[in-house]
């Protein structure tokens, strides 16, 4: 690392650089550190002191209590996973064997998907969500989990993903596992996945970071809030508290916030190697 | 018989007649069952909803009443005058031009700083991708604490250096920028870790090379070598960065309504109260129209640009 753009010799070129990637991180991290702090602060202390990091009295227990209670949490993490867990298998298990046929095979139909994916690519949730909610209400299925996940049971980017991927494995071993005997299933169970697990897990962290943090699409499926997903659930919680308890709004974030954040700082190398892999490709 | 169906209309007749052998034909069926299911879920999801979103924009269709009519262009000619829209699209368009520049040029001046500083390398990583990670819909909350205009830590701490800090989400005219921070604070890691990535990748010879050919300066060394090397990812991380800048909603939904007075009203805030709380959903499908006919330019200058750019590697 040591050619680099910037030569480490200058001591000062050093110190210079080190404060402003401090300073910076500081910065981003500011609303975590204020999220915690106010967390555990009881509403006068929050009016009164807000630069003041330790709570003048411990507030913790009573904020978390009041976000417990206020929004079925368990509930909402519930949804969440599940909704995301659903969405994950299902696009995993369309798009693999799609992709495989697309890399491995010739058939006719492979061009015409290609374009298809191309297309599929431009086309976010958001200019298919109209019509789409008109076909679930006329269907009675808004309210569901159905409706949370259909609309995501085909990922594009997880078959170009992928695609790209099969692409550069080898076809000799395809061939050896045919020659053995195996159905094309078989290849794709016992020789494709084992093989491609960078790009799955790749595709996992992608998928869930989405679908985690999506907005948009609960807010028009889900007026129910036993189907609430996390930001949905957190938006009923804002609405009940009037937006202005800040400790147990606090509270609440750092509940909702916390499962994703967790799964990154434990697994952090695969997060930054997915999402380049992923961003790159994409 | 799903031979015939998946077969392209107008497919090139070219294909020689010739008669395939068995196993050819056997590993076309095999090929076309195993992505027979991605192919109906690919019309079923996109391609039937983006055909019947371009088809209700040009119908008075609302959810609720029975019959709807074709009304040709009368959506798009009533957008025209639409000042929500046209502001909304304004607002789109203003909040796009903040974010995307600095968040592009803020994650490459700390992927360089990062890249060439020996430690805390994985620390500032984390510390700058963190928000990536984060529930956008709940760090919104927190920075709306953060930018209360009496009790947030923001306008404490510059009312410490004598400053009157703004209403930051609550006026007119400082509520988009407001925005703009959030956006910019919640994309920075993500670029950061794209940029570290196509830093890595340049081979160390060249900035050797450069400094053989009389590059002294570090800037030299960015302008010759850094910045030309970096041309993929750049362009991939401006595309992504305008993309989802025109996408930006959950902020807005949480924090402002598309308020105070229409200041923060964005596209898609704009498409949702239409054709979702006023289920005007043939005027709101043309607003949707408009939106993807904006990506749909976007997707189209990236690949002219990458067509033109030189490859180093």
């Amino acid at each position: 690392m040591s050619q680099n753009a910037f030569t480490p010799s200058m001591s000062l070129g050093r110190v210079v650089r080190l404060s402003i990637l401090g300073l910076g991180a500081l910065v981003f991290l500011m609303p975590y550190i204020f999220m915690i702090s106010t967390a555990g602060k009881a509403q006068s202390d929050i009016f009164t002191s807000s630069l003041n990091l330790i709570p003048t009295h411990w507030f913790y227990g009573e904020n978390f209590a009041k976000a417990w209670s206020r929004v079925h949490m368990p509930t909402l993490l519930f949804n969440g996973i599940l909704v995301c867990l659903m969405i994950l298998v299902i696009q995993v298990v369309i798009a693999i064997p799609c992709a495989y046929a697309m890399a491995k095979m010739k058939f006719r139909a492979a061009k015409a998907m290609m374009v298809l994916i191309m297309l599929g690519l431009l086309v976010p949730i958001h200019a298919t969500a109209l019509p789409l909610y008109v076909a679930f209400d006329r269907a009675g299925a808004l309210n569901s989990y159905f409706s949370l996940v259909a609309p995501f049971s085909i990922s594009v980017f997880g078959i170009f993903l992928f695609l790209q991927f099969f692409r550069a494995m080898p076809n000799d071993l395809i061939h050896a596992a045919r020659l053995d005997g195996m159905s094309e299933i078989g290849v794709i169970a016992r020789v494709i996945v084992p093989n491609a697990w960078p790009a799955i897990t790749a595709f996992s962290i992608f998928s869930v970071v989405a679908h985690w943090n999506d907005l948009f699409w609960p807010l028009v499926v889900v007026s129910n809030q036993a189907y609430a997903t996390p930001p949905l659930g957190l938006l009923y919680f804002r609405a009940a508290e009037a937006g202005d308890d800040y400790g147990a709004l606090m509270a609440a974030t750092l509940i909702i916030t916390s499962p994703l954040v967790v799964a990154f700082l434990l697994a952090q190398k695969r997060f930054v190697e997915g999402i380049t892999m992923t961003g790159l490709k994409g | 018989m799903a031979d015939m169906a998946a077969t392209p209309i107008g497919a090139v007749p070219a294909v020689p007649k010739t008669p395939r052998s068995a196993a050819e034909r056997q590993e076309a069926r095999v090929g076309l069952l195993l992505s027979l299911p991605a192919i109906l879920l690919v019309f079923v999801f996109i391609i039937l909803p983006v055909a019947a979103v371009i088809t209700l924009g040009f119908t008075n269709f609302e959810l609720g009443y029975a019959s709807f009519e074709f009304v040709g262009f009368e959506n798009y000619v009533e957008l025209l005058g639409d000042r929500t829209f046209m502001q909304s699209l304004w607002n789109t368009g203003i909040y796009a031009v903040i974010v995307t520049p600095i968040s592009i040029f803020m994650a490459l001046g700390l992927a360089m700083l990062i890249e060439a500083e020996g430690i805390g390398r994985s620390f500032f990583r984390t510390a700058y991708f963190l928000p990536v990670a984060s529930l956008l819909v709940a760090m919104a909350t927190v920075w709306q604490y953060l930018f209360h205009p009496t009790i947030g830590p923001i306008n404490t701490m510059l009312a410490m250096i004598g400053i009157a800090g703004p209403n930051w989400l609550g006026a007119a005219n400082t509520v988009l920028y407001s925005l703009s921070i959030i956006g910019i604070w919640q994309s920075v890691g993500f670029n950061l870790v794209l940029f570290l990535a196509g830093l890595t990748a340049i081979p160390r010879e060249l900035y050797a090379a450069a400094e053989v050919d009389g590059a002294k300066t570090a800037w030299d060394r960015f302008r010759l070598v850094t910045w030309p090397m970096l041309g993929p990812t750049t362009l991939f991380v401006t595309t992504i960065s305008v993309i989802s800048s025109v996408k930006v909603f959950e902020t807005v939904k949480t924090l402002t309504e598309g308020g105070p007075n229409k200041a923060s009203e964005v596209l898609l805030y704009t498409i949702y109260q239409e054709g979702f709380v006023y289920l005007r959903v043939g005027y709101a499908s043309a607003m949707t129209v408009v939106f993807l006919a904006i990506l749909v330019v976007l997707m189209f200058l990236q690949y002219r640009i990458q067509d033109k750019q030189v490859h180093y590697v």
